[in-house]
C-alpha cells in the first residue's frame, strides 16, 4: 500500500569542521491523509532533520543524503529536480515553523506575503486577495479585512501563529509539517493553536506532520507518533501505547521525566516573611505593567510566579533588583525598601537576591572562561573571599551544580544548555544569596534536563535554606517544585496561595483557564479532558 | 542531531544534551579544547607562535609587517643619505636593473634618486602618522562612543551631535584650518587627521554598545551589583574590540592617503621629508612616462593594509574563545 508521503531509510550526515556527524540515520516513517503523525524528540535528536530534507531545506553541503528515498504520491522526491520541487513545495507540501516573527518578513503587510504564495504558485490577483481573505478568516484574525493590511509586529505571538497556519493553507496543501508550532506560544494560546490546526485538517483532510518535544503536544493531537533519539527512531505507535507501554529506556525516562507527577510540597508558611512586597506598580504609558502588585516571601521557601506573557511576571523581579525602576509601592527586605534605596546600600543587597536568567546562552559572557565568569562575583564583592581560595571555591561550586572542577578552564559555547544553566546557578551561588529569582529557568531546557536542574535547585533550597522565587509559565513544574503559588494577569495578582490549594481548588476562573489549558503528557486524560470540555 | 548551522550561531556542532548531562565530563563539552586548562593565548609566547602559523596569511602578515617597522626604526639612519642625494644622470631611471648599484633596483625618481631607499627611509614618517593617526581616534572615538552608549542620556546626545558638526564639516577644510593655523609637523598630521576619523570609531562603539548592553549577560552582571564602569570595561568594551581592529586596519591606508593629499595642498608633511603618500603625490604626474615613481610606494601602502588586515582576521579568531579551536586544530580534520 502506498502513503500520501513515505520517508524510506532516510539517513543524512552533515560534513562539520570537527568531523562527521550522523543526523539521522535509517530513519522510516509515513503519513496519510487526515492522519497527524507526531515527531516526538529532544533537541539535538534530529526530529527536524527528515522534514528539512523532505522540504529541501537541507544545505548540501555541509549536508549530505546518503541513504533513503522520500516518497510522496508515489515520487521519490530526492530524485525530483529542483525545478519540480518548487513546484510541490509550498503548494503541496506546506511548512510552519517555530517563531512565527523570525519567518514573517517585518517589512511587508501580513496580507501582500499571503497573497505572494498563491501568486507564487499561479494565482491571479483577484483570485488571490479572495483567498487571502477567507484564509484570515478561517484561522480566526478577528477582524480579517483590516488585518491584511497589518504588519507582522502588530499581532500578537498567537496570531502570527494563525497568520503562519494561513499562509501554510493558502494552497491547500496536501500536507503540513509544524515544526514546534506552539512551543513559544503561552499555555492557553497553546490550546487554541492546537485546536484550530486540528479543525482545519479534519476539514481539508490534510496530512499533519507534527514535531514537538512535548508529550502533551502529542497527547493532544496526534494519531500516531514515533520517538526519536540521537538520529533514531526508538519508539513508533498511538501515543497512548507509547505513554503506557513504552519498550524503550529511553522512552521511559523521558516519559518519567515530565513533570507534574511528584508529590505537591505541604509546607503552610507561617515563618518571618524576607521580601514582603507592597502595592507596587509600574506604568508604561497607558500600559500597566504591573498594578498594586502585594504578595510576601518566607526565609527558605519558594514562590512559584505563573502567568501568561505579558502578566507582567518578569516585571516584578526587574523592579526588586532595581533592573527596573517601579512607580510607586514598597518592596521590604528585611525590613529596607528595596525601591527606594541609595545606589550604595544596592551593592551590598545585590549579594544577597540573585537571578539566574532564562537563556544561559545568553546570560554568561562567551568570552569569559567559566572560572572568570564565577568569580567575577568575589572580584565586585571583594569582602567574600580572600583571592588565594577562589579557584578551590570555584571547583567546589562546579561540584555543586553537578560539573566537574576541570570545567573551570572551558567557556560557555563548549557546553549543552543544561550545562549553561548549570553554571549560571553556580555563578548565583557564588555570593552565597539568600533569595534566588529565577525567570524561566528551565524553560529552554529540555524535559529531561528541566528535571535535573529542577532537582539540583530543590537541594539548594533543602541545603542551603535559599528561597527561591520561581517564575515560570509551565505549570506542572511549579507543581512539583512550589511552596507557594502567585497568579498573575495583566499586571495584577489574581490568585495567591499554597500550591496544593491552588492546583486543587483554584478559585478564580482566570486560574481555573490556566490549569485547564496546560496538557497531560497522558493521552488518556488528555482526551477525557478535551472530551469533558466539549 | 540537527544540522549545526541552524541551531548554533556560532556554527559549533549541537551536543546531545540529554547525553552530555549524562554522561559526564569526559564527553560532556565539545570536543575542542582536549585537556587544556586554560586555553588562552597567554599560555605562552609559543603557543601563540603556533596559533599563527597555523594560519599561512597571517604569518607572512607578521613577518611584512616587521620588516616595515624595521625599516621605519633603522631606515633613516642607514639609507638617509642615499635617499636625499641627488643625480640628476639618473632621472626616472627604469626599475628592474642593476647596472647603478643594488638601490637602483626599482629604479629612480625626478630627481634621480633611488626608490628603494627612499621607500626604506618613508617608512618611518608614514607609519608614525598613520599608526599614530589611527590609534589616537580608536583610542579617543572608543572612549566617546562607550560613554555616549552606557553612560548618562545628555552626554550621548553632546557626543553625538558633536560627532555630527565633525561629520558635516568637510574635513580637508578643517585640516587646512588647523594646520594654516598650526605649523605642519607630525605631531599637528596626525591630530588633524585623528579629529577627522573620530567620529567613524565613535559611530560605530555606540552602535554596538546599545546592542550589547541590551544583551542578558551585562544584566547578570549587574544583579551581581557590578559597577558601570567594571560593566563597561569588562563585558561590553571585548566585544567591541574585534570591529574597531578591523575598521582601524582599513582605516590605515586611508590615513596614508589623506596624509598625502595634505602634503599635496603644502600643509602636511614637506619635502625633503618623505612619505609613502608624498611620494605617490609626487610620481602621480609621471604616471604616462614613469609610472614606477607612484607605483612602489603605492605597493608599500596597499600591502601595509593587507598584512595589517590579515593580521586582524587572525586576531579575531585567536580572541575569541568560540573560534579560536580554527587555529589549535593540528590537522584540518573531517574537513571534506
Amino acid at each position: 500500500m502506498t502513503h500520501l508521503l513515505e520517508v524510506r531509510n532516510l539517513s543524512v550526515r552533515f560534513h562539520t569542521v570537527r568531523g562527521i556527524v550522523d543526523a539521522v540515520k535509517n530513519v522510516s516513517w509515513h503519513v496519510d491523509r487526515g492522519e497527524t503523525l507526531a515527531i516526538l524528540g529532544e533537541s539535538g535528536s534530529g526530529k527536524s532533520v527528515s522534514s528539512s530534507a523532505i522540504l529541501n531545506l537541507i544545505d548540501c553541503p555541509p549536508g549530505e543524503i546518503t541513504t533513503g528515498e522520500i516518497l510522496f504520491d508515489g515520487r521519490d522526491l530526492l530524485k525530483a529536480s529542483p525545478a519540480e520541487r518548487r513546484a510541490i513545495n509550498g503548494k503541496r507540501i506546506a511548512m510552519i515553523f517555530q517563531d512565527p516573527l523570525s519567518h514573517l518578513n517585518p517589512v511587508w503587510t501580513v496580507g501582500w506575503q499571503l497573497r505572494e504564495v498563491m501568486l507564487v504558485h499561479g494565482a491571479t490577483r483577484v483570485e488571490a486577495a479572495e483567498r487571502a481573505l477567507d484564509l484570515m478568516r478561517r484561522v480566526g484574525i478577528p477582524d480579517p479585512e483590516a488585518a491584511l493590511d497589518k504588519y507582522p509586529h502588530q499581532f500578537s505571538g498567537g496570531q502570527r501563529q494563525r497568520v503562519m497556519i494561513a499562509m501554510a493553507l493558502a494552497m491547500k496543501p496536501d500536507i503540513i509539517v509544524a515544526d514546534e508550532p506552539t512551543t513559544a506560544l503561552d499555555v492557553t494560546v497553546q490550546a487554541e493553536v492546537l485546536r484550530l490546526l486540528k479543525a482545519l485538517q479534519q476539514e481539508m483532510g490534510m496530512g499533519l506532520v507534527l514535531i514537538t518535544h512535548d508529550l502533551g503536544v502529542v497527547a493532544e493531537v496526534a494519531d500516531r507518533a514515533v520517538v526519536m533519539n540521537a538520529g533514531e527512531i526508538v519508539e513508533a505507535g498511538t501515543p497512548s501505547e507509547i505513554y503506557h507501554h513504552a519498550k524503550h529506556p529511553y522512552t521511559r525516562k523521558l516519559i518519567a521525566a515530565a513533570p507534574g507527577k511528584g508529590a505537591m510540597s505541604t509546607a503552610t508558611g507561617g515563618r518571618e516573611p524576607i521580601l514582603k512586597v507592597e502595592g507596587a506598580t509600574k506604568t508604561y504609558g497607558p500600559f500597566k505593567a504591573l498594578d498594586a502588585v502585594s504578595f510576601e516571601l518566607e526565609k527558605g521557601e519558594v514562590l512559584a510566579v505563573v502567568g501568561e506573557s505579558g502578566s507582567g511576571k518578569s516585571t516584578v523581579a526587574k523592579a526588586i533588583l532595581r533592573l527596573i525602576d517601579a512607580d510607586a509601592g514598597k518592596a521590604l527586605w528585611k525590613g529596607r525598601d528595596l525601591f527606594a534605596m541609595p545606589p550604595r546600600d544596592l551593592y551590598a543587597m545585590r549579594r544577597e537576591i540573585q537571578m539566574v536568567f532564562q537563556d544561559p546562552t545568553q546570560s554568561l559572557n562567551p568570552r569569559m572562561s567559566i572560572y572568570q565568569i564565577i568569580s567575577e562575583a568575589w572580584v565586585i564583592h571583594p569582602d567574600i573571599l580572600p583571592k588565594a581560595r577562589w579557584r578551590e571555591r570555584v571547583a567546589e561550586l562546579l561540584a555543586q551544580v553537578g560539573l566537574t572542577p576541570e570545567h573551570a578552564g572551558r567557556y560557555p559555547h563548549q557546553f549543552s544548555g543544561g550545562q549553561r544553566q548549570r553554571i549560571a546557578i553556580a555563578r548565583a551561588l557564588a555570593l552565597e544569596p539568600e533569595l534566588i529569582i529565577a525567570d524561566e529557568a528551565v524553560s529552554a531546557l529540555d524535559v529531561s534536563i528541566q528535571a535535573q536542574v529542577i532537582e539540583l535547585l530543590a537541594k539548594l533550597k533543602r541545603e542551603l535554606g535559599i528561597a527561591f522565587m520561581f517564575i515560570a509559565h509551565d505549570l506542572p513544574v511549579v507543581r512539583d517544585f512550589a511552596d507557594h503559588v502567585m497568579v498573575m494577569e495583566k499586571g495584577q495578582v489574581v490568585e495567591i496561595g499554597t500550591v496544593r490549594s491552588i492546583f486543587e481548588n483554584p478559585v478564580q476562573p482566570y486560574t481555573r483557564r490556566l490549569l485547564a489549558a496546560g496538557l497531560d503528557p497522558d493521552p488518556e486524560v488528555q482526551k477525557a479532558r478535551r472530551l469533558a470540555l466539549a | 542531531m540537527t544540522n549545526p548551522s541552524r541551531d548554533d550561531p556560532n556554527g559549533a556542532p549541537t551536543v546531545n544534551p540529554l547525553l552530555a548531562d549524562n554522561a559526564g565530563p569526559a564527553t560532556a563539552a565539545s570536543p575542542v579544547t582536549p585537556e587544556r586548562p586554560l586555553a588562552l593565548p597567554k599560555g605562552g609566547f609559543a603557543t601563540v607562535l603556533a596559533m599563527l602559523w597555523r594560519d599561512k596569511f597571517a604569518t607572512a602578515a607578521v613577518i611584512f609587517l616587521c620588516l616595515m617597522i624595521l625599516c621605519a626604526i633603522f631606515g633613516p639612519a642607514l639609507l638617509g643619505e642615499a635617499a636625499t642625494k641627488q643625480n640628476l644622470r639618473g632621472r626616472n631611471l627604469a626599475p628592474f636593473t642593476l647596472d647603478h648599484g643594488w638601490l637602483m633596483v626599482l629604479g629612480a625618481d625626478a630627481l634621480g634618486r633611488p626608490l628603494l631607499a627612499r621607500i626604506v627611509v618613508a617608512a618611518q614618517n608614514t607609519l608614525m602618522i598613520a599608526a599614530g593617526a589611527v590609534a589616537l581616534s580608536a583610542t579617543v572615538g572608543a572612549a566617546l562612543g562607550l560613554t555616549a552608549g552606557y553612560g548618562p542620556k545628555w552626554a550621548g546626545t553632546l557626543i553625538m551631535r558633536l560627532a555630527d558638526v565633525i561629520m558635516s564639516f568637510p574635513s580637508l577644510l578643517l585640516a587646512v584650518l588647523v594646520l594654516y593655523m598650526l605649523s605642519p609637523s607630525v605631531a599637528n598630521v596626525v591630530l588633524v587627521l585623528a579629529i577627522t576619523r573620530i567620529p567613524i570609531y565613535l559611530r560605530t562603539t555606540r552602535a554596538e554598545v546599545l546592542e550589547i548592553k541590551e544583551r542578558m549577560f551585562v544584566q547578570a552582571a549587574q544583579v551581581m551589583g557590578a559597577s558601570p564602569t567594571r560593566i563597561v570595561l569588562r563585558h561590553i568594551l571585548p566585544m567591541v574590540i574585534p570591529t574597531l581592529v578591523t575598521i582601524a586596519t582599513l582605516d590605515f591606508a586611508f590615513v596614508m592617503l589623506a596624509e598625502s593629499a595634505l602634503s599635496f595642498l603644502g600643509i602636511g608633511i614637506q619635502p625633503p621629508e618623505i612619505t609613502w603618500g608624498l611620494m605617490v603625490a609626487q610620481g602621480k604626474q609621471y604616471l604616462a612616462n614613469a609610472w614606477w615613481l607612484a607605483f612602489w610606494p603605492g605597493l608599500a601602502i596597499i600591502l601595509t593594509t593587507l598584512s595589517l588586515n590579515l593580521l586582524s582576521g587572525w586576531l579575531r579568531i585567536a580572541l575569541d574563545p568560540a573560534q579560536r579551536w580554527r587555529l589549535e586544530i593540528t590537522h584540518k580534520g573531517g574537513r571534506t
